[in-house]
């Protein structure tokens, strides 16, 4: 079954404590933003291909905090590679989450490679990463939630969800102030060195 | 090739005096002493790269957790990166990457020649202070520039190790 992004996101970020979440351009911004912006949150408005990167360095750089990558199928396989690199690291606080309605949303509804056959999870066990899943049922969400949550070892999930727009829920859209708010929260004064 | 050691050392060194925790590379022969050095030291988590773009955005990363980087790339990955290095302006990410040139002088090879002398224009095309070491003795102040002008005054800055400095003719000498 096809989910619902709005539904799923707000499931995964329920009790997020000191989740650390950086989405990939376009819906899924809108989508973490939807959940309840906060200085956590690092939302990507443009650099196409770097959310899982962005996620690694931020999990090797906070090793004590849970960190989530959320983002799409497209943006997903602009930067299939990162799932090797990442594999090879093997953070255990980092979560890839694909949001996969197997188009590209933002610009007109056309078909991505996961409509044609390419197979995103198996892609991520065969770069090395252990737990590599499809998840097609809401009830499914909680277990991986908590799997996030005790940074349980690098994880990989791809959600289908259904090709539905939603409003835009637009996060504050200047990099430079949403970088300073997250190394505030994290860092504190030393955020200003 | 002992002052090549030598420079090699003195980067390392000059890292670590940075806290310049995490280091990422997609490998060249050029930079095969320093990968060494980094990967032996407890101290630097080294990240090996599949492409050089993954690099700019692990130092975003890296940098909204309080983690300094450095990538190490060749003159031909610096094309790869041209898109992803809009981050780090639009979220004034402090940058640096030690970039071993080719094509650049008395290059063999003539498919290195595009993109080696089309790195400089490459870097100020997305507004990199570019600085350059072409004698070993000019590597350590250059990059030593390169890490002030990164994490002291937040820019994006490229360190060019030229070919008259690590030799055209064979890279492997790096390793005797």
């Amino acid at each position: 079954m096809k989910l619902d992004r709005r539904e799923v996101v707000k499931e995964l970020l329920t009790e997020r404590r000191d989740l650390l979440v950086v989405a990939g351009l376009g819906a899924c911004a809108w989508d973490i933003t939807a959940a309840g912006d906060t200085p956590l949150n690092f939302p990507l408005w443009g650099a196409m291909g770097g959310a899982t990167m962005v996620g690694l360095g931020l999990a090797l750089a906070q090793p004590k905090r849970p960190v989530l990558v959320i983002t799409g199928d497209g943006e997903m396989l602009m930067s299939m590679s990162s799932l090797a690199t990442i594999a090879a690291q093997r953070p255990k606080n980092l979560a890839i989450v694909v949001l996969d309605n197997e188009q590209y949303g933002e610009t007109g509804h056309q078909a991505t490679h996961t409509a044609m056959g390419a197979d995103l999870p198996a892609v991520a066990r065969g770069c090395g990463f252990a737990k590599a899943s499809v998840i097609t049922k809401m009830s499914a969400l909680p277990a991986l939630r908590r799997a996030i949550h005790k940074k349980a070892g690098l994880q990989f999930a791809s959600i289908k969800i259904t090709p539905a727009d939603y409003p835009k829920v637009l996060p504050p859209r200047d990099g430079a102030w949403l970088k300073h708010r997250m190394r505030v929260a994290l860092l504190g004064e030393r955020a200003h060195e | 090739m002992a002052t090549v050691k030598h420079w090699s050392g003195e980067i390392h060194a000059l890292l670590r005096a940075w806290r310049a925790d995490l280091v990422s590379y997609v490998p060249d022969a050029g930079h095969a002493n320093l990968i060494g050095l980094c990967r032996a030291d407890r101290a630097t988590r080294t990240v090996p790269l599949a492409t050089e773009e993954e690099g700019v955005a692990l130092a975003t990363g890296a940098w909204l957790g309080g983690t300094r980087h450095v990538m190490l790339m060749q003159s031909s990955g610096v094309g790869n990166c041209v898109n992803m290095f809009a981050m780090l302006k639009t979220c004034q990410v402090p940058f640096l990457t030690l970039v071993t040139m080719r094509g650049d002088f008395g290059e063999f090879h003539p498919w290195q020649m595009p993109m080696g002398q089309g790195t400089p224009g490459a870097f100020a095309l997305m507004d990199f202070v570019v600085l350059r070491a072409d004698r070993a003795e000019d590597v350590v102040p250059a990059v030593e520039a390169g890490l002030k002008f990164s994490f002291n005054s937040y820019n994006r800055v490229a360190v060019l190790l030229g070919q008259r400095l690590l030799g055209a003719k064979d890279f492997r000498k790096v390793r005797e």
